[in-house]
């Protein structure tokens, strides 16, 4: 067998999924017994048969996996709860493998995903997916890149008509139907004091699902974005949404203002104030990025 | 013996692997260690505390990057992405040599995130032999590629596994990162005598020797690196540092992370070997 075929009909055995008992199916890919399919190209030793040794390969692929979206989605297994979790992550891991040479990247389509397979978080599916989104944001802001940001020198000559503002790659707007950061940072915190015995542990589990069953929804505006290499989530208000919303989509300053109080319940009167207020607080917390010079046209 | 061109004529002592439990106490006590090796991946994004940790290390460490994705083993081409982004933090931490696995993890652009064993055939060693050289190339640094711990053997193997790693480091002119408890796994789960596979190596190619502990099941051994190194990797650890001279070494504890002192204190378990190489050659 060629090096190449080798590769293929291993890795797809290695990533069929487990057994409900968590071992190798008995049914190879694509039909046949396993057994014979692992004896094709895999020796025996004299104390494991061909499918025990690349049994050991397929469940350290799955544990392996499982335990990364585990480690990047606490919030999301919360809402669904242990069982639902795992069995919606497998199934994620079938339609979603990893197509990046980092675990970092698995978990990126998980919104979308969930989207398209409304069925693992039934009646909860709006809250998944808020959850799901901020999780994801969440790993965004921690190593995403950060640019120069902007000073107040380099507005100097800006018309507001033409000026465009770019975001820092870590600030992530969303807009959500439930206040997942309380959830989150609740979640988190839970998993940190989560040290003591198995009985405790069953009864904090117990809380979360309590938690997690009482959150009402509520419209929240929420920016997820770092400070000295922290990630932190703010709260802000519509109009500040709608703004930078605009913003990074790559609208101009003038018409991402207009955007933002076009349906806006604020009185006009404080509208400017309120633009200044805002400008205050990003520029003080770094979300934009210095503009790029634009290089000089070649002679 | 010692610096030679697969790590860059360093002569580098005995290191571990940087981890984040132990961030804190290196950068707040800044305790004495020869150097750190960083697993590559973990580094290779675009911002964030990861390379802020990382720029504080390299400020007062040496840094040896190693990785786990590289797949040198797969079949297919190198991933670009990858090695644009490998090339990057080589810049950035000055690494004498860059080493990864002499096995395969991904095809048609799926990865396992697995150390996969490879067939040891020869259209296998040439594949990778030419997929090392690409990488050096691309890098424009010595490559030392290490043995893995494996679980299973192919029909189609054409050569022991010692002589499969020789094939192709002497077709890609690349280094060894010979790993002495990988060597004891695979010997305890192929049957074999690792004496013969660490007598069997080219010693003038080895950059570096991983030791690390494992765990043991009723019918294999797993590559764990959770626990303190065994005697027999001692054994073979110290027959390699006899056939390679004083060489860079590396303790890596992945798993059931212990304290920072307890890690360092096994690593320089390697001391006494290495001092006995020096009084070999002195003599």
């Amino acid at each position: 067998m060629k090096l190449l075929a080798l590769q293929r009909t291993m890795a797809r055995a290695v990533m069929q999924p487990l057994s409900r008992s968590e071992h190798m199916q008995e049914k190879a890919p694509g039909g046949g017994k396993m057994r014979a399919y692992a004896s094709r190209f895999i020796k025996p030793n004299d104390r494991l048969t061909s499918f025990e040794r690349l049994e050991i390969y397929n469940r350290q692929y799955w544990f392996r996996l499982l335990s990364a979206l585990g480690e990047d989605f606490p919030g999301l297994r919360s809402v669904l709860g242990e069982k639902q979790f795992d069995a919606m992550c497998k199934a994620y891991i079938v339609d979603c493998p990893s197509t990046s040479f980092t675990l970092r990247n698995l978990g990126s389509k998980m919104e979308s995903w969930l989207r398209a397979h409304p069925k693992w978080a039934g009646k909860k599916l709006a809250l998944a997916l808020d959850i799901a989104r901020l999780e994801w944001a969440d790993i965004e802001a921690f190593d995403n890149e950060s640019k120069p940001a902007l000073r107040t020198e380099d507005l100097a000559a800006a018309d507001a008509e033409t000026l465009k503002l770019e975001l820092q790659c870590y600030v992530r707007l969303l807009d959500l139907a439930y206040p997942v950061d309380d959830l989150l940072l609740a979640v988190r915190k839970e998993d940190d004091t989560d040290f003591a015995s198995n009985a405790f542990s069953e009864k904090r589990k117990k809380k979360h699902v309590r938690a997690v069953a009482k959150l009402d929804p509520q419209a929240i505006y929420l920016v997820v974005h770092r400070i000295d290499n922290s990630v932190y989530f703010r709260r802000i208000t519509p109009e500040e949404f709608a703004v930078l919303a605009a913003l990074s989509k790559g609208k101009p300053l003038a018409k991402a203002l207009d955007a933002a109080f076009r349906k806006s319940k604020m009185p006009l009167e404080e509208h400017a104030a309120a633009v200044q207020k805002y400008f205050q607080t990003w520029a003080t917390l770094g979300w934009f990025c210095r503009p790029q010079q634009k290089k000089a046209a070649s002679a | 013996m010692p610096a030679n061109r697969f790590n860059g004529y360093t002569d580098y002592g005995i290191g571990i692997g940087l981890r984040v439990p132990h961030y804190q106490h290196i950068l707040t006590r800044k305790p004495v260690v020869d150097w750190f090796e960083i697993i590559s991946e973990n580094f290779m994004i675009d911002g964030g505390r990861p390379l802020r940790i990382l720029d504080q290390i390299l400020e007062q460490y040496k840094v040896v990057q190693h990785g786990v994705s590289m797949y040198f083993g797969s079949a297919q081409r190198a991933d670009r992405e990858h090695l644009r982004r490998l090339k990057d933090l080589v810049k950035r931490t000055k690494t004498p040599w860059l080493s990864d696995h002499l096995c395969w993890g991904s095809v048609d652009g799926r990865y396992t995130h697995d150390l996969l064993p490879m067939p040891y055939t020869f259209e296998a060693a040439r594949l990778t032999a030419q997929k090392v050289r690409e990488v050096r190339d691309y890098l424009e640094i010595p490559i030392a590629v290490e043995n893995v711990s494996s679980y299973a053997e192919f029909h189609v193997s054409e050569m022991t596994e010692w002589e499969f790693l020789n094939e192709v480091v002497e077709r890609a002119d690349c280094g060894i990162l010979l790993d002495v408890n990988n060597i004891y796994v695979s010997s305890q789960n192929h049957n074999f005598n690792p004496l013969d596979y660490v007598n069997s190596i080219p010693a003038e190619r080895v950059a570096q020797i991983h030791i690390a502990g494992h765990s043991k099941y009723r019918k294999y051994i797993l590559d764990t690196h959770d626990h303190p190194v065994i005697d027999p990797v001692w054994k073979l650890y110290d027959r390699a540092i006899q056939r390679a001279g004083h060489t860079a070494t590396l303790l890596e504890w992945d798993d059931s992370i212990p304290t920072f002192k307890e890690v360092h204190d096994e690593a320089l378990k390697a001391d006494k070997f290495l001092a006995s190489s020096v009084l070999a050659t002195a003599v």
